[in-house]
């Protein structure tokens, strides 16, 4: 007997079922696959701690990276690592942070149309060079430069935190150029009414106004350069130890992980020494995401 | 002080900053091309590196991987994005999963690398090989095609899903007929675009598709055979990864030479690209909404 097609499901119901099917696999996909990221980063991170019984406390409070058995005994600190990753971050931070807001600042309040058609373009052409080629630039141009004006080598901090400043420029700059933009124009409007000049308008109505967004622009820039590896790896000297100045060779987590994690066999303690590395950067990366969700709550534009 | 002196000299001072970043930038990337210019030549591009400073295998690994990991990533981009701004827009899971992504999109390239090592190379034990670099590359690409392509559907208009549905037609077919022709100029920007991030990425590559090129066969297209160029499982060494790996392990004779000229290649193609992704866009929105 045919069944009745008033009772069946149409071609079109079976195609709609079909289709969210498809497209909630794929999300699925994705939310799988974070996960995933983190129970492994996490499980092969834990084993210094649990199978090796390295304290965590000593991990994260001692700065000696030893992991040759030259007495039989590993000394594994990470805060040398961690400190040089910060003080580099948060100079490349500082220096890359007031030109991002003068351009952003020209852009939107100054200069709009020129801004727009010639300055952005050519701030975010640095957006698409590769961080390799940043790396090649801190090596054979910045390097010498250093080792001449200031001294030492020339790898250290200062030369990773000036090529990350390159790095992370174009994207604190869009980022604020779109938080500026962003600011009521009838604001500004009012204050010229009032009399205000240019630059009171911009300091005391846009800036005021785009504060906390200025703020997430930066934290974007800090996890940017945070989590880069090559650039930094190439210009920083990898030697695991506290910078003494600027210009000294050391060693950042994220430096650490691309120079050593292929010379060390799975499962030893140097290995896993390595993966709680990269578990602190997940870690942290994480952090910063939790950090702008704060800025950002109640605000539904960001 | 009087608040107009101020007015000018603040002025003055951003634009003095502005031509100075500018004029650094232009110098930045004029210093990159015409050092590299020279290094520059048929030859360079079309022999290998061993007979001498060609890259001919490694821009083929380079586009191997990049035409790969779109395959992977799009569709898997395309049903994300629908799902999030059509089928679940309001939606506690949508909600999740848009921070999921957000999360995913920040993490650093090498965790992603050192997460495809451990997953592909490790566990499921591919190797060093094309497809495992193609598989990372997709991680690293998905969160941010994603959020393009979303991005790229929520600007049609909800107007066309309520005219879908008032005249009986599934949802279904007033996406695929309807919004997504509409939302293709976007998307396809946002597909551009990230292929040229792709391009130049290292740090997801060098622990997952290897740091080695073998001497490939462009005759051989037998996929199982070792030298085929389209065995998926033999190692790639890429152009960014090429650049890294000159200049970090016992730097040879020409490894300046060589990187200049790589550089060259790299930024001219990814240049390409982001034009390419504006003019499409252009050139598209004009099209539509004439």
């Amino acid at each position: 007997m045919k069944p009745n097609p008033l009772f069946t499901r149409s071609k079109e119901i079976r195609q709609d079922n079909w289709g969210r099917w498809l497209c909630y696999i794929s999300v699925s996909i994705l939310l799988l696959l974070v996960v995933t990221i983190i129970y492994f980063i996490s499980s092969k991170g834990i084993q210094t701690f649990t199978k090796n019984h390295v304290s965590v406390w000593s991990f994260l409070t001692t700065a000696d990276w030893n992991t040759g058995s030259l007495n039989g005994k590993a000394d594994l600190g990470a805060l040398a690592l961690m400190t040089t990753s910060f003080v580099t971050t948060m100079l490349a931070a500082a220096l890359a942070t007031p030109l991002a807001f003068v351009i952003g600042i020209y852009v939107v309040a100054l200069q709009p149309k020129f801004g727009q058609k010639f300055v952005q373009p050519i701030i975010e052409l640095l957006l698409g060079i590769p961080s390799v080629v940043y790396g090649f630039i801190g090596l054979t141009v910045l390097v010498p430069i250093i080792r001449r004006h200031f001294g030492g080598t020339g790898f250290g901090i200062l030369a990773g935190a000036l090529i990350l400043a390159l790095m992370i420029l174009p994207t604190i700059t869009s980022l604020a150029i779109e938080s500026m933009r962003s600011v009521d124009p009838s604001y500004q409007k009012f204050a010229y009414t009032l009399g205000c000049t240019r630059w009171q308008v911009i300091y005391h109505v846009i800036l005021r106004i785009s504060a906390k967004k200025l703020v997430v622009a930066v934290i974007y820039g800090v996890a940017r350069a945070f989590g880069e590896a090559l650039a930094v790896q190439m210009v920083i000297g990898n030697t695991v130890q506290f910078a003494t100045n600027l210009v000294s060779p050391t060693a950042t987590l994220t430096s650490k992980l691309t120079t050593d994690i292929g010379n060390t066999i799975d499962g030893t303690l140097p290995n896993n020494a390595l993966w709680t590395l990269a578990l602190i950067l997940l870690l942290i990366s994480l952090a910063f995401n939790l950090i702008v969700k704060g800025f950002t709550k109640g605000d539904r534009s960001a | 002080m009087n608040r107009y002196l101020i007015d000018r000299i603040c002025r003055w001072l951003i634009y003095a900053v502005v031509a100075a970043v500018v004029a650094l930038i232009l110098i930045f990337v004029g210093f990159l091309i015409t050092k590299g210019w020279s290094t520059v030549s048929w030859q360079f591009l079309t022999t290998t590196s061993d007979d001498g400073i060609g890259i001919r295998d490694q821009l083929f690994n380079s586009l191997y991987l990049l035409i790969l990991t779109l395959i992977l990533s799009c569709p898997i981009a395309l049903g994300s994005a629908i799902a999030l701004t059509i089928y679940g827009e309001k939606s506690r899971f949508a909600a999740v999963a848009k921070m999921a992504i957000q999360a995913l999109s920040s993490l650093p390239s090498i965790i992603i690398g050192l997460f495809g090592f451990l997953l592909l190379v490790l566990k499921f034990k591919i190797g060093f090989s094309v497809l495992s670099g193609a598989i990372a590359l997709t991680f690293f690409n998905l969160p941010i095609l994603t959020q393009s392509m979303s991005l790229a559907i929520a600007t049609v208009p909800s107007s066309r899903l309520n005219a879908g549905i008032s005249l009986g037609v599934s949802q279904w077919h007033t996406i695929t007929k309807v919004v997504l022709p509409e939302a293709i100029p976007g998307m396809i920007s946002g597909v551009v675009l990230s292929a040229g991030r792709v391009f130049g990425e290292a740090a997801a590559l060098i622990y997952t598709a290897g740091q080695s090129a073998p001497k490939l066969n462009y005759a051989n297209w037998n996929i199982f055979d070792g030298n085929s160029f389209l065995n998926p499982l033999r190692p790639a060494e890429t152009l960014a990864v090429h650049i890294w790996k000159l200049n970090t392990e016992s730097i040879g004779p020409n490894a300046e030479l060589i990187s200049r000229g790589t550089i060259v290649v790299l930024i001219i193609t990814i240049v390409a690209f982001n034009f390419l992704a504006r003019q499409l866009a252009n050139h598209w929105q004009h099209k539509i909404y004439r």
